[in-house]
């Protein structure tokens, strides 16, 4: 097994005494997407919120997940690197399109690279020109595709997808869908996507 | 007036909101009229028709004007900027801990906490024979009888702005605290932290801007009601001069003719400086705004501000929270108290003798204060329920402003006008008066604390009972009512408690012959017994405090319900 990549190794998560999964290994490697499909209640999102390090304490937790070699265990969520992409956008309401994408931008960084990031993002976005928007007046689909660009423009090491398409209708969440897979392989990093919808197949699909 | 005329051709509640208008801009109107025909010389009811300029002449020229407003100024912009830098700081720190749970089950108690019995237990606690100094003499300070220092009612009002800051403090993170519910927060922070931002400094960047927009209105009520403070600025501020509100009320209570035009120049005045005050305060968001905008995108992840911010938070919370246990312990204890003598840190003897000297006169206090308060209280609660069914109270409703109008215009600028209105009326003194009076202030509280739970519950519910054959009325008797009985209760012990506070409508409604224990609290603050402000004060804390204990008894069906 490669260390290069995002791994779970013998997972269990339980919660007021009722086991939502147990035994979970996976292995994740860069330029991957995985789909993990189950029904509600299967622990899909508490999955998520294990790795990415925002799982409530009240979760009983069993075993590790390594990034690229490193435990993540002992990090706080702030310190693992890893882009979380949520079933709401979740875009910072008091910030432009452009503010929202700027705030992701590491350290640094000069102000004019940033600026240049910024648009870059905003151009393989197909967003060129809506750096000054409001974040309301965006579509569901914009506001995904924003999303995305933020959190990929913190340079994560790894991309958890928490049913990001679900609230965006048929045709949409295909564009939508093809723009988040192309753009996160072109950055050759692990993903994992939380979906119900069979139509978001990727690489690999487990079923919890 | 759209609105209006919607309503009423909507449902038949749609006469809540003029009723309720009527109620509160009524008053208000009438009252600030009132200030203003004597502050230009124009008294009706004593023949005087003849307009004049000398009582503003009069007001400007007098010699402790600079010195009152500049002790207005400090307590008003330095209180309600130190509590919300606490406020905002705490909860960046604490916010998804456990110590977070522990603070928000704190926060209501706190809020229920009168402001004149809290500065009563906080001057027992900070004077200089006060149980701080008590309790670190002589051992640590070589003191072997109470210091000369004017820590109490020192003459730069520096105990009454800190004081203050520290109970509006605990009112502005309840307040954040409801803001967070209408923002995804959880959400917010999980993603910004994602991004490798440290915990404060993103909630600092992402929440607190969204959160101060929802929170905006509150904060110009603090500033407005710390710029105007009169019960607590008696008890802790200084007294020659003292800031302007008190200042004005003792030119009201004074007898001479020419004082009393002056008292309503001043009352006029300090609307005006609440306005202005309010005006400069949203100019400082705008520069914060402004100057902040580079720094939320220039991409540091950690680093020395949220350290200085949690340190804040922690402190300033710990003292608002031992504040108030603290005053609270200082009242219990001195109504015991019977020979304490210096610098014993407890009673050498303890005395239940106040409490049954003062026996009478508390029973009828407490029942005089608790009738007025249940009474305000309960008319409250119903025009908001009743509003609320008009469809009024919807977030973006304009309506929720007016609903801040009684918390923004101070109270001493309209209240010597209410009760020019509740003498006409052959009502001024009555108890009538003073409830309708304590309605104005009790409304809003009242009404901010139902609609959440009220928009809350869900609507199928109703569609479901109409949809039976039931009347809007029979479902919301039958259906709603019940339903919320829960949150009813809470905003009616809210209510019960911001009436048993109120000191100034008490005075002014009551023309000084209704007694309540507020009044009776911060007349006696400055008196030689400390026991009997003790008895008084303690039980003015202990009522508000059994209101709320009361409401754990109200069975809990909204979350049932909606699910």
């Amino acid at each position: 097994m490669t260390s290069a990549g995002l791994i779970l190794n013998d997972v269990r998560l339980a919660i007021g005494g009722r086991t939502l999964f147990d035994g979970l290994c996976l292995c994740i490697a860069p330029g991957e997407i995985v789909t993990l499909m189950g029904e509600s209640g299967s622990g899909k999102s508490s999955l998520i919120a294990y790795i990415c390090g925002s799982l409530d304490t009240e979760f009983d937790v069993r075993g590790s997940v390594t990034l690229d070699g490193q435990d993540m265990g002992p990090l706080p969520i702030e310190r693992r690197r890893i882009g979380v992409m949520f079933q709401d956008d979740v875009l910072f309401a008091h910030m432009s399109v452009g503010e929202n994408l700027a705030f992701a931008v590491p350290p640094g960084v000069t102000r004019s690279e940033r600026q240049t990031r910024v648009n870059d993002a905003l151009v393989e976005a197909d967003l060129d020109g809506f750096a000054a928007r409001n974040t309301a007046t965006l579509s569901g689909g914009q506001k995904a595709r924003v999303a995305l660009m933020r959190a990929l423009l913190a340079e994560p090491r790894a991309m958890l997808l928490d049913e990001p398409f679900s609230r965006l209708d048929a045709t949409l969440r295909e564009r939508v869908r093809n723009f988040a897979f192309s753009t996160i392989k072109r950055r050759n990093i692990p993903a994992l996507l939380v979906t119900h919808d069979r139509q978001d197949k990727s690489d690999h699909v487990i079923t919890l | 007036m759209r609105p209006v005329k919607a309503a009423f051709a909507r449902n038949p509640f749609g006469w809540a909101l003029p009723l309720t208008l009527a109620v509160f801009i009524g008053p208000i109107f009438l009252g600030l009229f009132g200030t203003l025909l004597p502050a230009f010389g124009l008294q009706p009811a004593l023949g005087s028709f003849e307009l004049s300029f000398d009582p503003w002449h009069d007001f400007f020229n007098d010699p402790a004007l600079t010195k009152s407003l500049r002790l207005t100024l400090t307590v008003g912009f330095g209180a309600t900027l130190i509590a919300v830098i606490i406020g905002f700081c705490s909860v960046a720190i604490l916010f998804g801990t456990r110590a977070f749970g522990i603070v928000r089950s704190l926060l209501a108690p706190a809020l229920a906490f009168p402001h004149a019995s809290f500065a009563v237990g906080l001057a027992f606690l900070i004077a200089p024979s006060g149980w701080i100094a008590r309790l670190i003499s002589p051992w640590a300070t070589g003191w072997d009888q109470p210091p000369d220092l004017l820590i109490v009612r020192d003459p730069d009002a520096i105990a009454l702005m800190l004081s203050l800051a520290l109970k509006e403090s605990l009112f502005l993170v309840l307040m954040i605290v409801g803001a967070l519910g209408q923002i995804n927060a959880g959400s917010l922070l999980r993603s910004a932290r994602s991004m490798g931002y440290a915990p404060a400094r993103a909630w600092l960047i992402v929440i607190a801007p969204q959160v101060y927009a929802q929170v905006r209105l509150p904060i110009y009520a603090m500033l407005a009601s710390a710029l105007s403070i009169v019960d607590m600025a008696i008890v802790l501020g200084p007294a020659a001069p003292p800031p302007l509100a008190p200042m004005t009320l003792d030119w009201f209570r004074e007898l001479d003719s020419g004082r009393q035009l002056m008292a309503s120049v001043a009352a006029i005045f300090q609307l005006l400086l609440v306005i202005g005050a309010v005006l400069l305060w949203r100019f400082g968001e705008m520069v914060v705004n402004l100057a902040v905008r580079g720094p939320l995108t220039n991409g540091i992840r950690r680093g020395w501000a949220e350290r200085i911010a949690g340190g804040v938070g922690r402190i300033g919370i710990s003292l608002a929270l031992v504040a108030s246990v603290g005053a609270i312990l200082m009242l219990l204890i001195w109504s015991f108290a019977g020979t304490w003598s210096w610098p014993g840190a407890l009673p050498q003897r303890w005395s239940a003798a106040m409490w049954v000297r003062s026996g009478d006169t508390l029973v009828l206090l407490v029942w005089r204060t608790a009738i007025i308060a249940i009474a305000a209280s309960a008319i409250a609660t119903a025009l908001a329920i009743f509003c609320l069914e008009a469809g009024i109270g919807q977030p973006k409703s304009r309506w929720l402003v007016i609903l801040y109008v009684p918390l923004l215009v101070p109270q001493i600028s309209f209240l010597f006008g209410v009760q020019l209105l509740w003498n006409r009326l052959w009502l001024d003194g009555t108890m009538v008066a003073v409830t309708l009076t304590h309605l104005l202030f009790v409304l809003p509280y009242v009404f901010l604390v139902l609609s959440d739970p009220y928009r809350a519950l869900d609507p199928r519910i109703a569609i479901a009972a109409r949809s039976l054959g039931a009347s809007r009325l029979r479902t919301l008797v039958r259906i709603k009512i019940p339903l919320l009985a829960r949150p009813i209760a809470t905003a009616m012990a809210i209510g019960f408690a911001v009436s048993v506070g109120q000191y100034l409508p008490t005075l002014f409604a009551g023309a000084g012959q209704i007694d309540t224990l507020t009044t009776e609290a911060v007349a006696l603050a400055s008196g030689a017994d400390r026991r009997l402000a003790g008895v008084i004060a303690f039980t003015l804390t202990a009522l508000p405090f059994m209101a709320l204990a009361l409401v754990s008894l109200a069975p809990n069906r909204l979350g049932r319900a909606n699910q």
